[in-house]
């Protein structure tokens, strides 16, 4: 008998004994009768207007709170202006990207050397760029998230090594909630196509463990940039 | 008493005394409170939202092996290594023969409470690894040589200025008492150590069967480095933490940053559901996720206290603790401080040696009412009174109380017993709260209420044979 048919078995053993449903005051064993969070999470969670403008207004606001910078360009070539005085300001002397889209064309027209995450890199080299441009899934209003994937963000070390993660999002990518993020996700990755890593990405890194003080860039970007159009 | 306790109290009594230490752990919590209170109140009704959460979870638990045999498959199916493990032991065997099949020499750990109870650090480090902990506080806390404080704070009882001379002491790097530079120094220095790493082990908050994912969620970024630099990962992680659909973090992850720091969201929330996967561009060759049982079946067997297992470990409970406020993380010397810890510690780890915590409570419950998947704290305490009484343990305790009923039942005994209760008072008063009082246990600080000089029975008697007239009752 192997471990795992032992631990099943104890599993097993100790469900024969049903707990009652919480709150049931042991009237209802059933689990027929219980709530799932993935069908009625909206119903509990922050509320979020029915127009985009609404979902712009929140996102920027979470945004602000949590030090995420929001660019919002007209379009394509604005937002490439605005990114080069970004690259500017800061001084990059390189850059790192991935992909055909969005983040690479954004990163191509700084007219800095490109680090391309796809092929494989040396995580040294991936350090050294000023900034890492992501392309992203989604943005989420509800809480100013960030939701990319190991095939939208270019790796998994990409949005996190480099001191400065940018992100280019299309207007259209921004959903109201979390609820409709994770819907997006099963109609892009579902059921079988899963990308090995999916990140909510809130604000930029962060520690609170010396005496409760809010510092930012622990481990991963002291800077997270939105660049919307 | 068993060395445990003993332990609990004399650290519990030295802590409580120590008013720096109270008042550090006071304006923490402070914080915690100022952030959470206004973040909960945006939820449209989190009253609704803690009740999904908890029949989420308890019916995820009542097929706890149709889950895990799914989460098993789908993990596989994208090529990740599942382990079973019933002990610590089984447990760290199975880590240690990876990280040696690999010839790997240099470990880094992002924050792993379930390696904090199988005691992993020790045993690597016994056996010529060089482990790091990467999230800032355990980092400190493994500088220092001492256990996580608080299993969401872990070095929240020291100051920056001890920090500070820790960091000099051990890194040397010259003082400095600004949180920005002293984070920045371990930024430095744990960045070399994910660039070297071989081995990344990581632990998760939730494993979702339906894709066969876990989901980790960090404010650092040490995790997502840790699960994107080593060539291997492991991932420690308890059965419990079973979610059917990916979904359903719609609701556990804004409930678990609300109740945990009163963030929206934490920073990171990653869902890792395999190795590189062909055509990304990183991540580790080998994913190993160690599912650990080590006495979790114990408390699923018991369905009055199965919901202990719902515990998404926000650390909430511990925050709103009175009892930990006063008495710190340490005392409880468990894995799992504060309430929760009090009460999933006798399961995991034997209920007569783990018993008094059950005691380590005012029973004012507001545990219970903190916690966002509604575990019924305070009562299990009670019930793990009851279960160590019943199962034997009382001791002398059981003598003694059936000493007071033998007296209470009997008139002329309970008499005497206060009669020579009145006379041997003042004799007590001389050496109360001294290590000779026999009452000292209670009056080492708290006084000791007067026996009344006359007792009621005697002043009835007294007043009915002569009733005083100014004593009369208006007519």
């Amino acid at each position: 008998m192997t471990e795992r048919d032992k631990i099943l078995q104890r599993i097993r053993q100790a469900l024969v004994m049903p707990s009652p449903k919480p709150g049931s005051h042991g009237t209802v064993f059933g689990i027929g009768a219980a709530r799932t969070a993935a069908q009625s999470a909206r119903d509990w969670l922050p509320q979020v207007g029915p127009s985009q403008g609404d979902w712009v207004t929140r996102f920027t606001q979470n945004c602000s709170e949590l030090k995420t910078e929001v660019i919002v360009a007209a379009d394509a070539a604005a937002a490439q202006v605005q990114l080069q005085r970004l690259a500017a300001a800061e001084q990059w002397r390189s850059v790192a990207t991935h992909g055909a889209g969005e983040a690479a064309a954004a990163a191509a027209s700084l007219g800095l050397p490109v680090l391309r995450t796809d092929g494989g890199y040396r995580a040294e080299e991936l350090e050294a760029c000023g900034a890492g441009i992501t392309d992203c899934d989604a943005l989420v209003a509800q809480t100013g998230s960030i939701l990319l994937t190991a095939r939208s963000g270019g790796g998994r070390a990409l949005s996190v090594l480099p001191p400065h993660h940018v992100v280019v999002a299309r207007r259209e990518q921004l959903v109201p909630d979390l609820p409709a993020a994770f819907a997006w996700l099963h109609h892009c990755y579902g059921p079988a196509a899963w990308p090995s890593m999916i990140t909510l990405i809130t604000g930029p890194s962060r520690t609170g463990d010396i005496e409760r003080i809010l510092v930012l860039g622990a481990h991963g970007p002291k800077k997270l940039t939105v660049v919307i159009y | 008493m068993n060395p445990n306790a003993a332990q609990f109290q004399t650290d519990a009594g030295r802590l409580a005394a120590d008013l720096t230490h109270r008042q550090r752990i006071q304006s923490a919590m402070a914080k915690y409170y100022a952030a959470r209170l206004p973040r909960q109140a945006l939820f449209r009704d989190w009253q609704e939202g803690r009740q999904t959460a908890a029949e989420t979870k308890w019916a995820a638990l009542q097929q706890l092996d149709e889950h895990l045999l799914a989460f098993e498959k789908n993990a596989t199916a994208r090529g990740t290594q599942v382990h079973w493990t019933s002990t610590s032991e089984q447990a760290r065997q199975v880590i240690v023969d990876i990280i040696q099949r690999h010839r790997a020499q240099r470990i880094v750990k992002s924050k792993v409470m379930t390696s904090e109870e199988i005691h992993l650090n020790q045993l690597l480090e016994s056996l010529g690894f060089e482990v790091v902990e990467s999230d800032l506080g355990e980092y400190i806390q493994q500088l220092k040589g001492e256990p996580p404080y608080h299993f969401v704070f872990p070095c929240m009882h020291l100051s920056r200025e001890e920090i500070s001379d820790l960091f000099e002491n051990h890194l040397g790097t010259a003082q400095t008492h600004d949180p920005e530079a002293l984070t920045m120094i371990a930024r430095r220095v744990l960045r070399q150590k994910y660039l070297a790493a071989d081995v990344g082990i990581t632990g998760a908050n939730f494993i979702v069967a339906e894709t066969g994912m876990v989901s980790i969620t960090e404010n650092e970024g040490n995790a997502r480095l840790t699960a994107a630099l080593p060539r291997v990962m492991i991932t420690l992680v308890g059965i419990e933490k079973i979610l059917p659909r990916l979904s359903d973090l719609a609701l556990f992850l804004p409930m678990l940053a609300t109740a945990g720091t009163g963030q929206p969201l934490t920073c990171y929330n990653t869902m890792y559901g395999g190795p590189r996967q062909s055509g990304e561009a990183d991540g580790p060759e080998e994913w190993h996720v160690v599912l650990l049982d080590n006495n979790r079946t114990a408390l699923l067997a018991d369905p009055e206290q199965r919901d202990a297992l719902h515990c998404i470990r926000c650390g909430a409970c511990l925050n709103v603790c009175p009892i930990f406020k006063n008495v710190g993380g340490f005392s409880y010397g468990t894995t799992y401080q504060g309430p929760i810890g009090a009460v999933i510690t006798p399961h995991l780890r034997g209920l007569q040696d783990w018993k008094h915590l059950s005691a380590a409570s005012s029973l004012c419950g507001a545990c219970t009412e903190t916690c966002p998947v509604k575990i019924d704290l305070h009562h299990h305490l009670l019930q793990n009174r009851r279960n160590a009484v019943q199962q034997g343990g009382g001791g002398w305790e059981g003598l003694l109380w059936r000493a007071f009923a033998f007296v209470m039942n009997r008139p002329r005994l309970y008499r005497l017993a206060v009669r020579l209760g009145r006379w041997a008072q003042p004799l007590q008063g001389l050496v109360q709260g001294e290590a000779f009082d026999p009452l000292q246990a209670w009056t080492k600080t708290r006084d000791l209420p007067d026996l009344a000089p006359q007792s009621f029975r005697a002043f009835w008697a007294q007043r009915v044979s002569a009733p005083a007239p100014e004593e009369r009752r208006p007519t």
